[in-house]
């Protein structure tokens, strides 16, 4: 049963299956292309530059200062509690536009699916809500700057960010032998140790033990993080002594941070890391159970180069099973409204135009509807990545609410619907889908089908 | 199910023709067979704390109106035995408490202690671990495990209800979720095109025919009001139209218990949407109430004493809230450990002297006759159910 009448051409994987979707806007049509400016500068997030990290944190600890004054039933408490989280929601919702703006706009649209492939797979969120509008900045900082380079470093950069700490109790963690350790009697927390062998490195089916673990959490230790001072190696937390990992041993009696890097370093060019690594991204962009020979040659081009990403992405984009079987992925929900709002021509500066309400209305939460509210993963495991997590019945009545309202809400300006859905699909499209956007009672209600469409829904 | 037959016609011999019910990626009303088992399981997660010392009130001891001096009215409680009052916003249960089918569980939590948050809390409850339960890298809920636990059991088996991710129902058991709220905005031509246009994709066909059938089922604006003219909750209504089918493990959560300040009436507005959602379930069962276990639990209780602003903070020990007819109710379980100062938890909170989960395993053991170490091992594990009493009739 296939679902699209023709075989369909590379400048549609490229715009669908590798990108955010179609209208071109310059992005590249073929691998090469893809390659070659995903080698260039970053220019969608210079053009589009998002709060800080530590202005998103500034306004977290703003909202926890006022509500700790209104506690102290300081005069204005109560108005001061609302402006400040008003201020916090503001900067989250400015930051989500600024995310669908780089979609519709950017001309490098495979780096803008690698930013989301990365940030899904080290997921983090503000666990208690405060500091949500911080968790742009770990995206743009820890680790959009090194989706292209050697996974040591992006791993590295995630592993040891504030955000990411804060998200696996790190900052809980003592050595408990340490100064800290000893006149406190606190001890360790081996959430973050445990993650980054399960969902970041070697994966759940891995070779290592709960001793890796522990001896992994004690060597964590040390790495700390808090709000008024930042991250911070401390020593005074860090468990004395040599810790052994997977067979190595690391570390000594002065602590230190080289240390971590060390056993990170050995932890992203570990074989388990490769397979698992490559595995995941090849399910991301080609299919929910990939071709094995597309898994191998991914895995070997990791091997010589060391775990250089880019490698990685050629030889994916190299092998012809990457080229075969459009449609075979669910796009995720952000996927789907991003590409849905680059179809219907929404540009930058009609999405700023929009307010804080209809923001939250339109676009943040339907996103919840489709299963996938925005920068608040499930869990550190990520959202998921299968056609058959996407699509039940509660997500899709979510896909086809927005689809429908969101081509209403173009009323009179809304495009043919014949026309549309070869803008939207290139040749991605079926006979009966044509047939149907054209059958639709109203223009908007046309539109609104193809955007609902597997056709549409698929890459 | 007559309804969801006829729908699926809609999408014509296609559908029908080209996918083996065996195939088909996504088990429908179509495809489910009855479920192997009758009775019926609601779980209530109350989000935000609930004040069990407000709700189901030590009312005969004078240290309770010591405490709360601004909060305690004894005049408004509804006498349960003698010791304990029902808050006046669950009034409207007292018929089913006479009747047996509404019961409490008092002073218990979850082996989550001191740090008092309310996200931790809430994923130990849902997770159903003891406190160390992130470090061991559990992501699934009790809820989904009980379900994995169960023989026969498909995706229709249990429903999440609401827009909230329901932790407790996470995991590798198929679960439907659904919500009142979800509205697929489509004119009915719109709708017949759509399912035209998703014939050739049996994953999209199966699930946006599952989705009309729901919004259909659940349109609020059809939602007649209860019996005593109270408006009829839509998550419990959904919940019970699909528990009366194939449904028999419902989940959803009501928030708004984290009552800091002013309290009298925040609580109020909670136990009001808590009583209209155990009566809507009540109502919507029908017959199948007899059959059906509700058990409503929260994170944490709440402070013995009230705080600066009329209401109480974050606290331990806290209660259970039973209901339906399958339940031995009309009483109120636990171990109460008295309010003196030396008997608190910290010297501030109710003391804990079982832990919730206790509880929730022995109504599941007689509900759906699961075998304790399946309960104390892949449900709850490192649970020990004691002496806990049989809650099951």
């Amino acid at each position: 049963m296939e679902l699209y009448d023709r075989p369909i051409g590379p400048e549609t994987y490229a715009a669908i299956r590798f990108g955010t979707g179609f209208p071109l806007r310059g992005a590249p049509a073929t691998a090469e292309a893809m390659l070659n400016r995903l080698a260039g500068p970053d220019r969608v997030a210079a053009a589009y530059p998002r709060l800080s990290f530590d202005e998103g944190i500034a306004l977290g600890t703003a909202v926890r200062e006022a509500m700790r004054q209104a506690r102290k039933n300081m005069a204005g408490g109560a108005e001061a509690v609302k402006v400040a989280h008003r201020a916090l929601a503001a900067a989250r919702g400015a930051g989500f536009v600024l995310e669908l703006a780089r979609h519709v706009e950017t001309d490098d649209p495979f780096r803008e699916r690698l930013v989301r492939f990365w940030e899904n797979h080290f997921a983090a969120a503000s666990r208690r809500g405060a500091h949500v509008a911080a968790a742009s900045g770990y995206a743009d900082e820890a680790i959009r700057p090194h989706i292209a380079g050697p996974f040591s470093t992006l791993l590295k950069s995630a592993v040891t960010h504030p955000f990411l700490m804060m998200y696996l109790d790190q900052p809980e963690s003592v050595g408990p032998n340490s100064r800290k350790g000893l006149r406190h009697g606190r001890g360790l927390n081996e959430n973050l140790a445990r993650e980054v062998l399960e969902l970041h490195t070697l994966g759940v089916g891995g070779p290592y033990t709960q001793a890796d673990v522990t001896e992994f959490a004690e060597l964590l230790t040390g790495l700390h993080f808090t709000g008024k001072k930042g991250f911070a190696f401390q020593p005074g937390m860090a468990e004395p002594g040599a810790e052994t990992v997977l067979g190595r041993t690391y570390g000594g009696d002065k602590p230190e941070l080289a240390d971590i890097h060390a056993v990170l370093d050995d932890l992203a060019v570990h074989p388990s890391t490769a397979a698992f690594v490559c595995r995941k991204l090849a399910v991301h962009f080609v299919a929910d159970d990939p071709d094995p020979d597309l898994i191998a040659f991914m895995q070997a081009a990791y091997r010589v180069s060391g775990g250089h990403l880019t490698r990685v992405y050629a030889a994916m984009l190299e092998h012809p099973a990457s080229w075969r079987g459009f449609g075979a992925k669910v796009k995720t929900p952000m996927e789907f409204m991003t590409s849905g709002l680059r179809a219907l021509g929404a540009r930058a500066a009609d999405l700023d135009k929009l307010g804080p309400n209809h923001v939250r209305k339109r676009l943040l939460r339907p996103l919840r509807l489709m299963g996938q509210p925005y920068q608040r993963p499930p869990g550190p495991d990520g959202f998921a990545d299968d056609a058959e997590a996407w699509v039940q019945p509660f997500g899709l009545a979510g896909r086809i609410g927005w689809a429908m309202r969101a081509a209403r809400s173009l009323g009179q300006l809304a495009p043919d619907p014949r026309e549309f859905v070869r803008t939207a699909l290139g040749d991605a499209t079926s006979g009966r889908l044509i047939w149907a956007a054209g059958a639709a009672e109203t223009r908007p209600d046309g539109v609104g089908v193809v955007l609902a469409s597997a056709e549409f829904n698929r890459r | 199910m007559g309804q969801a037959v006829t729908r699926r016609g809609l999408l014509g011999a296609g559908l029908a023709g080209a996918c083996s019910a065996a195939a088909h990626p996504m088990p429908s009303t179509m495809t489910l067979a009855a479920a192997p088992f009758d009775a019926r399981l609601v779980v209530i997660i109350l989000r935000g704390g609930m004040d069990g010392l407000g709700v189901v009130a030590p009312y005969a001891d004078p240290l309770w109106a010591d405490y709360r001096p601004s909060l305690a009215d004894a005049s408004a409680m509804g006498d349960l035995d003698g010791f304990f009052g029902l808050h006046a916003g669950l009034a409207e249960l007292r018929p089913l408490w006479n009747r047996g089918e509404l019961g409490f569980v008092h002073a218990v939590s979850t082996p989550y202690r001191d740090k008092r948050s309310h996200f931790d809390g809430q994923d130990l409850l849902e997770a159903g671990t003891g406190q160390a339960a992130p470090e061991a890298g559990v992501r699934d809920g009790w809820l989904n495990r009980l379900l994995g636990a169960m023989p026969g059991t498909v995706a229709e088996t249990a429903f999440a209800v609401g827009m909230d991710e329901m932790r407790v129902l996470r995991g590798d058991a198929p679960v439907l979720q659904w919500s009142p709220q979800a509205d697929v905005a489509l004119t009915p031509q719109a709708q017949v095109l759509l399912e035209q246009v998703y014939a050739r994709d049996p994953l999209f066909a199966a699930a946006a025919a599952e989705a009309m059938d729901l919004a259909e089922a659940i349109d609020r604006e059809k939602l007649t009001p209860l019996a005593n003219g109270l408006p009829r909750e839509p998550l419990a209504a959904f919940a019970a139209e699909r528990l009366n089918e194939g449904t028999r493990v419902a989940s959803y959560s009501l928030t708004g218990w984290d009552t800091h300040k002013r309290q009298a009436g925040s609580l109020n507005r909670a136990l009001a949407r808590l009583q209209r959602s155990i009566l809507s379930l009540h109502e919507g069962l029908g017959g199948n109430w007899e059959r059906t276990a509700v058990i409503a639990m929260t994170e944490f209780g709440r402070t013995a004493r009230e705080n600066g602003s009329r209401g109480t903070d974050h606290g331990t020990g806290g209660l259970m809230v039973l209901a339906g007819g399958a339940l031995r109710g009309g009483r109120i379980y636990g171990d109460w450990p008295g309010l003196e100062e030396a008997a608190l938890y910290d010297r501030r909170d109710l003391m804990p002297t079982a832990d919730v989960r206790a509880y929730a395993a022995s109504a599941i053991q007689g509900l759906f006759g699961i075998g304790r170490s399946t309960l104390e091992g892949a449900v709850f594990p490192g649970l020990d159910m004691g002496g806990t009493p049989g809650l099951a009739l």
